[in-house]
């Protein structure tokens, strides 16, 4: 599927936007939010925590399991194909029977997310952005910003700095130190290598390629080992969806601090609050959902393991939801 | 009140932000508070607090999912010989510390083996390069190489990699657990 094939509406209604439909769903905003409806329900979504949710979910392709923009609507992802739902992982919908879900395509669930995003995104607002980084999201249309969410996806195939890799950021390359990062130390590793040996012996300094992201709450591959996926990212403000696992996550603080609510993967029900300090390694099980909350823009690793095989020996209950026993 | 500037958001953000690192010396752990959960399942530890407990280049697991681990080695003089069939990759999170490279002429791993085993010796083979490493520096150590660690001062590592023969789990010690 391509954009070409997108449902929306043939004229933009009167802020200015379009309307799209995915299947049964249906979706329109106007200056301060999103609609959404589907055959069981409608819903309310403030159009700035709606397209903060959005980026994460197109940039991410869909991430690890499920994608909560709020406490009713989200995606959960199977990997070449993906859930839409309502109130699936709400107590009170489930028991109601008013939950609702479709499966579709990745391709085309990821076209229409992206058409929606450029469309209701305006020139002033960058969602990927922090609050005092980025204008409003509210208000009639008024022009685009095609270059901001539309930012190509970082995913080292061994680490950055290897020569054919991901590059280090620069000030050329694009990536000034952000405005929090003044502080952290720019120097490159000092590497010495012998001839013949160039596309091996590598190394980058990790905390200022993180100083300078330009995004927050976007994790990017910089190291992988097998399935072993070093993706950090740097982090400010409220993380724009609540992330449900389907397999173990674990997160290790890499500078400053990090609270996360974290709740019942399927229920919303609180089960504990973690905060992490530089230094701090926690394990996230595989049954939770999860939202952090960064009061100054921090560096967070998040270590994933891409094994394919995890979901469904977590599912199953081959697997345990928490990491270790001791 | 600091003094501040104004943001594009429409607010008014400091001019200046202090960003905190943790070191051997010098880090303060947050923690799990429950609600309704086991705080066990969290696993939740601290990188450097592990080190300050640890001897001189002992690989303790902070982080594990399935086969594959994070160590946290405390580095502090000069480290065996050691090497893997499978990348790994250091990062120093504290201190400074070189990374000697040699590419073995043979491997004594197979090519599935899992995790790191020491190098007996000196290791056979040409010399790749040499790495300086400082805080927040990530090097990459090749599948089928042999490195070795020299720390002048004590640091910590933090280690990319699978559980091998020498990865130690002391999770009762290091992890919060009520
Ligand atoms: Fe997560």
């Amino acid at each position: 599927m391509t954009v070409a094939d997108v449902v929306r509406s043939t004229a933009p209604n009167s802020e200015g936007y379009f309307e799209f439909t995915l299947g049964e769903f249906h979706f329109r905003r106007d200056e301060y939010f999103v609609y959404i409806s589907w055959p069981t329900g409608s819903h309310m979504m403030s159009v700035d925590a709606f397209l903060r949710a959005m980026q994460r979910d197109v940039a991410w392709d869909f991430f690890y399991g499920t994608v909560n923009f709020d406490g009713v609507f989200g995606t959960v992802n199977h990997y070449g194909t993906v859930d839409i739902f309502a109130g699936r992982f709400n107590d009170s919908y489930r028991k109601a029977e008013l939950d609702y879900s479709e499966n579709h395509e990745t391709p085309a669930i990821r076209e229409t997310f992206k058409s929606i995003l450029a469309d209701w995104t305006n020139a002033a607002f960058d969602p990927f952005a922090s609050p005092h980084e980025t204008g409003a999201a509210f208000g009639i249309k008024n022009g685009d910003n095609d270059s901001a969410v539309t930012r190509r996806r970082i995913a080292a195939r061994r680490m950055v700095a290897v020569p054919g890799d991901e590059e280090i950021r620069t000030d050329e390359s694009g990536f000034p130190v952000n405005r929090m990062f003044l502080d952290v130390d720019q120097s490159e590793p000092v590497v010495e290598v012998e001839p013949g040996f160039e596309g091996e012996v590598a190394a980058f300094n990790l905390f200022a390629y993180l100083s300078r992201s330009d995004v927050t709450w976007n994790p990017s591959v910089v190291s992988q080992c097998k399935d072993s996926l070093f993706c950090p990212t740097t982090e400010e403000y409220i993380l724009p969806i609540i992330h449900g696992n389907d397999r173990v996550e674990w997160f290790v603080q890499l500078s400053d601090e990090i609270t996360w609510a974290v709740e019942d993967r399927d229920t919303g029900a609180m089960r504990s609050r973690v905060t992490m300090k530089a230094g701090d390694v926690a394990a996230m099980p595989a049954d939770i959902r999860h939202q952090g909350y960064s009061p100054k823009r921090s560096m967070l690793l998040v270590w994933e393991n891409n094994s394919s095989a995890i979901p469904d020996l977590i599912a199953s209950g081959k697997l345990p939801t928490y990491p270790i026993e001791f | 009140m600091s003094s501040g500037k104004p943001a594009a958001g429409g607010g008014t953000e400091r001019s200046e932000y202090t960003t905190i690192f943790a070191s051997l010396d010098n880090f303060d752990k947050g923690g799990v508070e429950i609600i309704n959960d086991d705080a066990r399942h969290y696993a939740f530890s601290n990188l450097f607090e592990v080190a300050s407990k640890s001897k001189p280049w002992e690989k303790v697991a902070v982080a594990k999912n399935l086969e594959y681990v994070l160590e946290a080695v405390r580095a502090e003089g000069v480290s065996e010989w050691r090497t893997a069939a499978h990348d790994e990759f250091a990062v120093c999170m504290d201190g400074e510390v070189t990374v000697d490279l040699v590419k073995l002429d043979s491997s004594p791993l197979s090519a599935d083996a899992q995790g790191s085993i020491a190098v007996n010796g000196e290791p056979a083979g040409k010399k790749m390069g040499r790495i300086h490493l400082k805080r927040g520096h990530q090097a990459l150590l090749p599948a089928g190489s042999a490195y070795r660690f020299t720390s002048a001062n004590p640091g910590v590592l933090m280690m990319q990699t699978i559980a091998g023969p020498d990865t130690q789990y002391r999770w009762a010690e290091i992890c919060q657990t009520a």
